[in-house]
């Protein structure tokens, strides 16, 4: 057994939770979508993992202005990796789950627009991260565009579509998780997924943290 | 003339019946009430926990060789 530390394994766990009482678990029975409502474990804890992990970038972001340590500019740089692939995943189960719900994987719909502008922003951070030779410039820019990204992408996903029509639930008159399709056996479930999932969303950045520390290691040797 | 009768009154009797049946048509939600009395949605938890597994033991054996490399970095 490896040594790692306590939050992993408790991510394990709780993700082997999440999986046995994500399907064997009582749902309520909705019309539309039916069977498919259990990817609320799956589908909606994507996305708050990544809004943890981008969120825990602008907090590193901060550090690496105020304390000039690049360990807080690598950390907020796993965090940004790790939370693109969350918001990708989240994008493509949502078009699965649309296509049998809302009839069509796109529907412009305006968090779906606005989650693919808003992963497009972050995919700018990557590129320009990547154009720029290692050092304090790299980092000083980063950090910055890391905050800047992250305070156009909070109203893009969570603001905005809730002024609008939209399909997704909570949003412009359509009945939130917590009015009827959500029920406390539910959220038995859905609260442990979100933990378990942003956890080993911590984890893979934590990982992509410690390659990129041994990769500067051996290049400066 | 009686069995004209007859017929509207017939005619008119199953139209009553109509909504009934369309009720039984929507008697609920349709979901994989099969899939959980016939045993088989446990095959599919099985397939996911093994990926699952599989997946979670990569990151641990990632994990090992990692600090064993951080270790060796540090000396």
């Amino acid at each position: 057994m490896p040594k790692i530390v306590w939050w992993k394994w408790t991510s394990i766990l709780i993700l082997l939770y999440v999986v046995c009482a994500g399907f064997l678990g009582p749902v309520p029975r909705l019309h539309i979508v039916n069977e498919s409502i259990r990817n609320t474990y799956f589908h909606v804890p994507m996305w708050f993992g990544m809004i943890f992990l981008l969120g825990a970038s602008v907090w590193h972001s901060i550090l690496y202005l105020r304390q000039g340590n690049p360990e807080h500019d690598r950390f907020s740089h796993a965090c940004v990796q790790a939370g693109i692939l969350f918001g990708v995943l989240g994008l493509i189960t949502g078009m699965l789950w649309a296509h049998y719900t809302w009839g069509a994987a796109w529907s412009n719909d305006p968090k779906q627009t606005a989650s693919a502008i808003g992963l497009l922003i972050y995919f700018g951070y990557g590129v320009l991260r990547g154009s720029l030779q290692e050092g304090k410039e790299r980092a000083r820019i980063s950090a910055v565009y890391s905050i800047f990204a992250f305070a156009i992408f909070i109203p893009l996903i969570w603001i905005l579509p809730r002024f609008t029509d939209s399909l997704h639930p909570g949003n412009g008159g359509n009945p939130a998780f917590g009015k009827y399709d959500m029920n406390n056996d539910m959220r038995l479930v859905f609260y442990p997924a979100v933990i378990g999932w942003t956890l080993l969303g911590f984890w893979l950045a934590n990982i992509w943290y410690r390659i990129g520390k041994l990769q500067d290691k051996t290049t400066s040797l | 003339m009686i069995q004209k009768h007859l017929l509207r009154v017939l005619s008119m009797l199953t139209l009553f019946l109509l909504p009934l049946l369309s009720m039984a048509q929507t008697a609920g939600p349709e979901m994989a009430d099969g899939m959980r009395s016939n045993g088989k949605i446990y095959i599919v938890l099985a397939c996911v926990l093994l990926v699952l597994f599989g997946m979670i033991a990569f990151l641990l054996i990632l994990e090992n060789r990692l600090s064993r490399l951080e270790k060796e970095n540090k000396a």
